[in-house]
């Protein structure tokens, strides 16, 4: 580590070899980590596929993220825009199509800093809830980009409850038109992204009324913004809503509308229209509204949930092979941060839940896929276990991750505070998915109110969905371990975690039914259940993410290591919860205090054996240091020459801050009653 | 619908400040909202504020380091500044480290702000770990100067606050070489600034870090010295001393830096109580005026702190900051009445007290960091809004998870702490202070029913008794990391392995402690108030603060036999019956922390709840809104635009 020269070059100095205490690392690995990275990416062909596309993007200058932590906000939104409409170039000149394979990739690569997100949502709206004919309208327009769009839901006064939102849409029969209106403060749109200064159009939830009948929330396409000069349309009140912990780069806005007349046309009516003479008519389910944020919530877990936190281990376990600090044993050199135990307690097991999401990840879109064929057929049978099952594992994914990634930033010490680690990016970011699109407990209690459901008809021996089946197979018995390697075996764990869903489901269950006999109105027994509702749908959801990823790791080949080091990681994600949530577990008895003890045990060896593939399983993840943008977790480990590097760069070294001459020259010279 | 009012609380907990020393109304203060405004812009205005408080401190007449402190904490809020380790940590060095001929020439410059000084300890490469410190002073007696070096990249100072752009002097921490030999750590005045113009001096390379998290005002800073010269009087010499010819005189033993970093700990654990106070009162007004979905079918929405999930987010928290307040003040309490003590060379309290402070720190940095997430969460998308104020308390709090000591290796010293005094116990000595309960631990050995028969006494309505189910708690965890560590002991060779391969463990026998002792003083803390009413509602507080904290830990309550499952599920019941007994006075207990408006800092905090109005008017200030809109979009969308044809809709 020698010093670097001082000269104002410093570009590149020291970065030419991997440091080798990380290179040290990747001696040892126990699997192969290319065969790892094809299980993730879904065979070696898509690896290929990705790794074309992140080069095209990354080796194009307009996409680089080199001075992203020392923009304002103003700088980052033009930088966003100049992206998308860059983006749009290079996939036609590349003869990438917008729904093909690439795109995902693209959208990787670009981490996310580009803008018109909400333009998707836009058109994913108008084709799921618009008839045949105005997808034929609008879905030109808007994959031409003739036209900006946003997806205005939420208001300042109302959000994951969509009933309560108030902005009206008043059918004028005289002319065929909705009148918008938002009447009162609350009301107001607030929040949708690239509303605040870029979208033209939008679609505005609002309370539909004809003859001064309400009929519900539904959805309008509103242009708010000349096509030609791009300024506001009349009766439109729009801007930015502030700055915010990030998203620096989306223009979240704020609208008002006053009397906006739009044509009857207008109300996105696949499943709802009103005629010319105002006569309502509905077809199918009324839920299928919800569809829309069902599927934005899958399709979020994996790009802004799962793939952050993925980054985040990367950065922490490259960088705690990289510090040293203190002494393990005297006389020896400084230890290496991950040989402490509680180092690796803090960051293995965010590795391993990571695994586990990106197999129930996998899982859940499976069940999407399916359910959304069904739909497309007006088959809505499994429309409310998607809706569970999608809002539970949201809830379960993002608060897991948020947290998880928050423990790597303070694991990285004073360096992880710096934003040149990337990691408090990676924090505000990922901490947003916890509300948007729908608030976490408000979801859980969704996934909750289907278990109560399920519970009771499979008590009653009807037939349930097949991710509920096991709620009828309650048993009495107790956990049959007998020493600590018995908690590494599958069969052993699945079944603690059933017992324990079961339990929670059917004790609140019970509870609530006990309230309601007692004379407590039913929704007020609700009210009281739900600090258990909430503990029982995150059992559920434990539970099925744990069965998923055994039943995934007993699929993978068993090459190569990689079912071996898949197998640890599974047991760690297991023994985790359990050692992390043991009241649950050690409540009705079904596991012991001695056999705690062993699962305890067990979860401590299990830090120590993968401690040793802890940089390859990152290395796994296959991210490139464009994309990580970290100076503390690039492949090479030279941390501190990074750091020193990008420090140097940052403007605030460039300027001469008017702050001496202004204050305290003055000060020093005491002449303060100058300031 | 509340019982208390704001004021009867606040005189009795919070023994209130006059209200005449806030200068926060004073125009000199006044600037845009800081949320608008760029690093650079905040760190000018920082500077500004900070020369303004110099003036203020002068016309009061305010000089002692404590006292600044408590100034500026009234006075200015949370306010960061780039003097800030001036005021401190510089200040206080000089002050104690240094022989009566250095304070002459150094204390009027540093009292009278004719320099800037900051404290240069962390490297780039070593933070808590000191000894691993890098950075040179080799003394040349030729000269009688000391030459400064930074020999690595690891070891360039970085973080220092004031160090990038500020100071003009720093205090800096480097291993001494003389004759030859290493004489370890010792700390030096250096230069690093040209007065008069503020160039950095020739040898000296110094800057900002760049962007953070937080603290965007303060100018954390680089320092990299070559061959940098001081003269030998420029080392701090009141205990350690390097004679001309070089000759190094050992300093006396000095314990008395204990005494420090307690009372810098003991700051803090009250930063603590005061960050997630802030957050509560944020969270829990803006509860009170959100209303959300319905309760009931074709009621009003109600207001979302009905909910019993919002209560349970909040309320537990709220009990939490009560409950770290009076930790807070205790430790406080006790540093003072000991320091006495310590003046006056009897430093038996201050081993124990030391272990102690570690593990506070440690435990209610953590729970409060997590908390004011919390909080903002709880706060829905108005919460990730910098108008709510909450991602800046955040911001601002989490590094002292980091700083001052990082938490776990603070966590591991509590529990060092805790193995001996247990070894003592298990060698047939006794031990006194909060570990005295280690005592028991033999009688209980003989006794194999007293689980059983503890069980029946604990009782969940009375802190006494849940104290007892605390200290219970903590024996046992930190019996069986005793007795793990014995056994990895028993096993290997090394010491080191052993208590390496116990420290899952060990931390959480010092959280065990820790929560012991904060349960422990909130209720000795009822005791002491004399008004009923108030008396009465912090008891429920402090109920549902220890209750609470069993329902989330049942795991080792249920596995020590503690508690029996039926115990547990009536604590989990009366956790929410709790609820809804805090929630009528839940207003009033935030009120009573008594923040002024202009301190929170936050549009859904507001003390008259006009949240949505205000919320409009913040935003309508953003740059965003400022600036012209078709900028970037003639840059951008025409060009998009004009590759397509004319857009024929409407």
């Amino acid at each position: 580590m020698a010093l670097p020269d001082t000269t104002e070059d410093t570009q590149g100095f020291g970065l030419a070899s991997v440091n080798p205490d990380l290179a040290s690392e990747r001696l040892t690995a126990s699997f192969s980590v290319p065969r790892l990275t094809a299980v993730l990416d879904g065979g070696a062909e898509r690896t290929r596929l990705r790794r074309a596309v992140v080069d095209v993007i990354e080796s194009d200058p307009v996409f680089s993220r080199e001075n992203q932590y020392f923009q304002s906000q103003n700088e980052r939104y033009e930088a966003a825009v100049r992206k998308a409409v860059h983006v749009r170039k290079k996939m036609q000149e590349m003869g990438w199509s917008e729904d093909g394979p690439e795109s995902v990739y693209v959208y990787r690569a670009l981490s996310g800093d580009v803008a018109f997100l909400l333009h998707r949502v836009f058109m994913r709206s108008i084709s799921v809830l618009g008839s045949d004919k105005q997808v034929a309208k609008w879905i030109p327009l808007a994959s031409e980009y003739q036209l900006i769009g946003s997806y205005a839901q939420t208001e300042l006064g109302h959000g994951t409850y969509l009933q309560g939102l108030e902005t009206t849409a008043v059918f004028d029969i005289s002319t065929q038109e909705f009148i918008l209106n938002t009447p009162t403060i609350s009301a107001m749109k607030w929040w949708p992204g690239d509303m605040g200064r870029s979208a033209t159009h939008t679609v505005v939830f609002a309370q539909l009324y004809i003859q001064g009948k309400c009929y519900g929330v539904h959805p309008f396409i509103v242009q708010i913004r000349s096509l030609q000069d791009h300024s506001l349309c009349p009766g439109v009140i729009a801007g930015d809503i502030g700055p915010k912990m990030n998203f620096e780069h989306i223009d979240n806005g704020y609208l008002m509308l006053k009397n906006v007349r739009i044509p009857r046309e207008n109300m996105l009516n696949k499943f709802c229209e009103v005629q010319p003479d105002g006569t309502y008519i509905r077809r199918g389910s009324q839920k299928i509204n919800y569809f829309t944020m069902t599927s934005v919530r899958v399709s979020l877990i994996s790009d802004e949930v799962i793939l952050p936190l993925m980054k985040a281990c990367t950065i922490a376990i490259r960088y705690s092979v990289v510090r040293r600090q203190s002494k393990l044993k005297p006389g020896e050199e400084e230890a290496k941060i991950l040989d402490y135990q509680t180092q690796q307690e803090k960051l293995l097991p965010q590795l391993a839940a990571a695994y586990a999401f990106h197999f129930i990840n996998n899982y859940l879109h499976e069940l999407f896929n399916r359910g959304y064929r069904e739909i497309q057929g007006r088959n809505f049978d499994s429309l409310p276990e998607l809706h569970a099952f999608s809002s539970g594992f949201k809830a379960m994914v993002t608060q897991y991750c948020t947290s998880g990634l928050e423990i790597c930033l303070r694991a990285c010490g004073g360096h992880g505070y710096s934003l040149l680690s990337g990691l408090p990016s990676l924090y505000t970011k990922i901490l947003a998915s916890c509300i948007y699109e729908g608030e976490n407990t408000i979801l859980l209690l969704q996934t909750a109110r289907f278990l109560i459901k399920c519970f009771r008809a499979a008590s009653a021996g009807q037939s349930v969905p097949p991710s509920v089946t096991y709620l009828a197979a309650m048993k009495p018995g107790k956990c049959t371990a007998k020493d600590k390697l018995d908690f590494l075996s599958p069969d052993i764990y699945t079944e603690a975690y059933q017992h324990a869903a079961i339990r929670l489901i059917s004790s609140t269950a019970a509870k609530l039914q006990d309230l309601i006999q007692s004379g407590v109105e039913r929704h007020e027994a609700w009210n009281q259940c739900t600090v258990q509702l909430v503990q029982a749908a995150k059992a559920h959801c434990h539970y099925i993410t744990v069965k998923n990823f055994v039943e995934t790791v007993e699929k993978l080949e068993n090459t190569a290591g990689i079912q071996n080091i898949m197998k640890h990681l599974c047991d760690l994600f297991a023994l985790h919860g359990i050692f992390s949530n043991a009241g649950i577990f050690l409540h009705d008895g079904y596991i012991t205090g001695a056999q705690m003890d062993m699962v305890t045990a067990s979860y401590l060896d299990l830090l120590g054996i993968i401690r040793k593939d802890a940089v390859p399983l990152v290395d796994a993840f296959d991210f490139t240091d464009k994309n990580l943008n970290s100076a503390l977790g690039s492949y090479d480990g030279q941390v501190y020459q990074r750091l020193y590097e990008w420090a140097r760069k940052a403007p605030t070294n460039k300027q001469i801050s008017p702050a001496y001459e202004k204050y305290l020259k003055p000060l020093l010279h005491n002449k303060l009653s100058k300031l | 619908m509340c019982s208390l009012s704001r004021a009867v609380i606040t005189e009795f907990v919070f023994l209130c400040l006059s209200p005449e020393a806030l200068v926060i109304n004073d125009p000199d203060f006044q600037h845009e909202d800081l949320n608008f405004l760029s690093r650079s812009q905040r760190y000018e205005q920082a500077i500004r504020k900070s020369s303004l408080m110099v003036m203020k401190l002068r016309e009061y007449g305010i000089a002692d380091p404590e006292e600044i402190y408590w100034f500026k904490r009234t006075c200015l809020g949370n306010f960061i500044e780039p003097f800030g380790l001036h005021f401190s940590m510089f200040h206080k060095t000089i002050e104690t480290q240094t022989t009566d001929a250095q304070k002459k020439k150094w204390l009027p410059l540093v009292r009278g702000v004719k320099i800037i000084g900051t404290y240069a300890q962390t490297e780039m490469g070593h933070g808590t770990h000191l000894r691993g410190l890098e950075t040179t002073a080799t003394y040349d007696p030729a000269t009688q100067e000391f030459i400064l070096n930074s020999p690595t990249v690891t070891s360039i100072k970085w973080w220092p606050g004031g160090l990038g752009k500020t100071s003009n002097h720093a205090i800096v921490l480097a291993q001494l070489y003389t004759q030859g030999q290493c004489k370890g750590l010792h700390a030096f005045i250096v230069p690093i600034r040209q007065l008069g113009t503020h160039e950095p001096l020739p040898g000296i390379t110094v800057g900002d870090i760049g962007p953070k998290f937080g603290y965007d005002e303060m100018d954390n800073g680089y320092l990299k010295m070559d061959n940098f010269r001081i003269p030998r009087e420029n080392m701090l010499m009141k205990y350690a001393q390097v004679e001309p010819d070089g000759t190094y005189v050992k300093p006396v033993s000095d314990k008395l830096t204990y005494g420090t970093m307690v009372f810098i700990r003991s700051l803090i654990v009250g930063d603590s109580a005061r960050s997630l106070s802030r957050a509560c009162t944020i969270a829990i007004r803006y509860s009170a005026v959100r209303h959300q979905s319905e309760l009931k079918p074709g009621a009003p929405e109600p207001q979302i702190l009905d909910y019993q999930t919002q209560q349970y987010k909040l309320f537990p928290l709220l009990a939490t900051a009560y409950a770290f307040h009076f930790v807070g003040a205790y430790i406080k309490d006790t540093y003072h009445r000991i320091s006495g003590d310590i003046h006056d060379g009897d430093l038996s309290e201050l081993p124990e007290l030391h272990a102690l402070t570690a593990g506070l720190k440690a435990f209610t940095s953590w729970t409060a960091n997590a908390g004011i997430e919390e909080c903002r969460m709880a706060c829905g998308g108005h919460g990730y809004s910098r108008c709510s104020g909450i991602p800046d308390i955040y911001v601002t709090f989490t590094p002292s998870c980091t700083y001052e000591g990082e938490n776990t290796v603070m966590m591991l010293q509590t529990a060092r702490f805790l193995v001996k005094s247990y070894n003592q116990v298990s060698s047939g000595q006794r031990v006194t202070g909060m570990v005295s309960y280690l005592n028991d631990l033999s009688r209980q050995r003989i006794q194999p029913q007293h689980v059983a028969g503890r069980t029946e006494a604990v009782r969940i309505n009375d802190p006494v008794s849940l104290v007892e189910a605390y200290k219970a708690r903590a024996a046992r965890l930190v019996e069986a990391a005793a007795k793990n560590l014995q056994a990895e002991l028993n096993h290997r060779k090394s010491k080191e392995d052993a208590w390496n391969r116990t420290s899952v463990d060990l931390v959480r026998a010092s959280e065990a402690h820790c929560h012991y002792v904060i349960v422990k003083l909130f209720t000795a803390k009822l005791s002491e108030i004399s008004n009923a009413a108030v008396c009465a509602v912090l008891t429920e507080l402090c109920l549902l603060y220890a209750l609470y904290g069993i329902s989330r830990n049942a795991g080792d309550f249920l596995q020590a036999g503690i508690l029996t499952d039926t115990q547990i599920t009536q604590v989990n019941q009366r956790v929410k019956e709790l609820l809804a007994v805090i929630r009528p006075n839940a207003v009033a207990l935030v009120d009573s922390f008594d923040f002024h408006d202009v301190h929170l800092g936050s549009v859904l905090g507001r003390y008259d709840g006009n949240v949505y109005e205000n919320m409009f008017e913040w935003a309508k200030k953003s740059p965003l809104n400022k600036t012209e809109v078709r900028k970037p979009y003639l840059v951008g969308l025409n060009d998009l635009w004009r590759s397509f044809p004319t857009p024929t809709i409407l």
